[in-house]
């Protein structure tokens, strides 16, 4: 008798605990195992979407009427902490397969024939904004500093500690581009001045903000989102 | 009186596969998505964290900075292999092999309505292995919920490369209340099939074991 209820309370408790576990998977989601195992996924998902890409489908583009003026601060700490840098003292420091590795200032960089493009912004949260934004395309840039774009990647670090990476198809794609202003405005210094690089192909965090360093590389380079369980290709 | 009579239901195991495979998949889906959500709401509220799926928000923010939006979206994408996997399987089966034609079939709206009363007010024989016209409704309702997740899905994931399929929903915003409003429709589904398999619990043994029995009810008057 007593047994029996022994097992009876052990069987509820059992239940009570599987059913709690199921609905909050919080021993399961941090369980080691179930965290390599979903990264595992992850990076077959990066394939797959690297096939799903095409280096010549474009972002669709909107009328400037829809371009939001005041866009959406967004990192992981205020705007006021966000970097400030200058034009006398900024440079872009260029580092891996590239010829020529001279740093580039802002003057030379604002110098580079550049485009416009109105296209949406979409944030791995959920929001998404319009935006206008003129610069260099990305592939002029590589092409003028003699990057090698046979490799597999182009990485960046930024002034506040951020670093993230692209795939080469990315990079040459003809929307990715440097972007030196937001509509029509030099890059405002929370946004990412002087420049910041602005691919529509990408979900927002793969946009990096006051570049300091690009590079040119076969290892797939990490970033700062998918060091934290975000998918690395990000592709939109 | 036909004492002796029974009904039967059997389901194949391949079925009983898609079913399960498709019943985790759901619940992986409709978990980590309610913690994608809170994370930029389209409606005033929010899915309480414990019915969600992500990992503990302060594991997450310890280890990486993070409300557990990463670890729901790794979910979420690892989640969508397995639901498209069954989900295939479940219509495949049920197309091949004429289960969807025998039993949700045929369905029109005289015949819901009928039965929908019939059901409002007890009425409603349960013949063990036959769907009623409400019953073969829902399936119908469902596959299509199923779809409408999938298409939606793969329009918010995917808005440029998949630009049509996003134009379709009315643009990205329009993808993604679609996505919310069917996720609705498959947990009011999911409600309702479990309390119609609470009140008729040998259904569970059926898709468990794959067959169950019982002695055919004596039909009431008038049917």
């Amino acid at each position: 008798m007593i047994e029996d209820m022994e097992r009876r309370r052990l069987l509820r408790g059992g239940l009570s605990m599987g059913a709690l576990t199921l609905l909050t998977g919080c021993d399961l989601s941090d369980s080691n195992a179930v965290q390599q195992a979903l990264a595992a996924v992850s990076r077959w998902n990066d394939r797959v979407q690297a096939a799903l890409f095409s280096g010549t489908r474009l972002a669709p583009t909107f009328d400037e009427r829809l371009a939001v003026k005041n866009f959406r601060y967004n990192a992981w700490y205020p705007a006021d902490k966000a970097p400030k840098l200058t034009e006398d003292t900024y440079k872009l420091y260029l580092a891996g397969l590239i010829h020529d590795k001279q740093p580039w200032t802002v003057q030379q960089l604002y110098g580079l024939p550049q485009e416009t493009q109105v296209t949406r912004h979409v944030c791995v949260e959920g929001w998404n904004m319009i935006g206008k934004w003129t610069g260099t395309p990305l592939r002029t840039f590589l092409e003028r500093v003699g990057a090698d774009t046979t490799a597999r990647y182009v990485g960046y670090e930024c002034a506040d500690g951020y670093y993230e990476a692209m795939d080469m198809p990315t990079a040459l794609h003809p929307q990715t581009i440097m972007a030196f202003k937001l509509s029509d405005e030099i890059l405002p210094q929370k946004y990412g001045y002087p420049f910041k690089i602005r691919i529509p192909t990408k979900l927002g965090f793969k946009n990096p903000k006051w570049v300091t360093t690009l590079f040119v590389t076969n290892t797939q380079p990490r970033g700062f989102w998918p060091d934290r369980g975000y998918n690395w290709f990000s592709g939109i | 009186m036909s004492g002796e009579a029974v009904h039967e239901q059997r389901h194949h195991l391949l079925l009983r596969i898609a079913h399960w495979a498709q019943a985790l998949a759901i619940l992986i889906m409709v978990g980590s998505g309610w913690r994608i959500y809170n994370q930029e709401p389209i409606l005033p509220f929010r899915f309480p964290v414990m019915f969600t799926l992500g990992g503990g928000i302060k594991a997450t923010l310890s280890r990486s900075n993070d409300p557990g939006v990463a670890n729901a979206i790794a979910w979420h994408f690892a989640g969508m292999w397995l639901l498209g996997g069954a989900f295939l399987l479940y219509l495949g089966y049920g197309i091949v092999s004429g289960h969807f034609r025998r039993s949700y079939w045929p369905v029109g709206p005289k015949s819901f309505i009928r039965d929908l009363v019939a059901a409002a007010t007890f009425k409603l024989p349960h013949t063990l292995g036959v769907y009623n016209a409400v019953q073969r409704a829902f399936y119908w309702g469902v596959i299509l919920a199923v779809i409408m997740m999938i298409a939606s899905g793969l329009a918010i994931w995917k808005p440029v490369q998949l630009a049509w399929l996003t134009a379709l929903f009315g643009g990205f915003q329009g993808a993604r209340v679609v996505h919310f409003l069917f996720m609705s429709a498959i947990v009011g589904f999911l409600g309702i099939h479990l309390a119609l398999v609470a009140l008729v619990p040998k259904t569970l043994q059926s898709m468990v074991l794959g067959h169950a029995r019982e002695a055919a009810h004596p039909a009431p008057a008038g049917e």
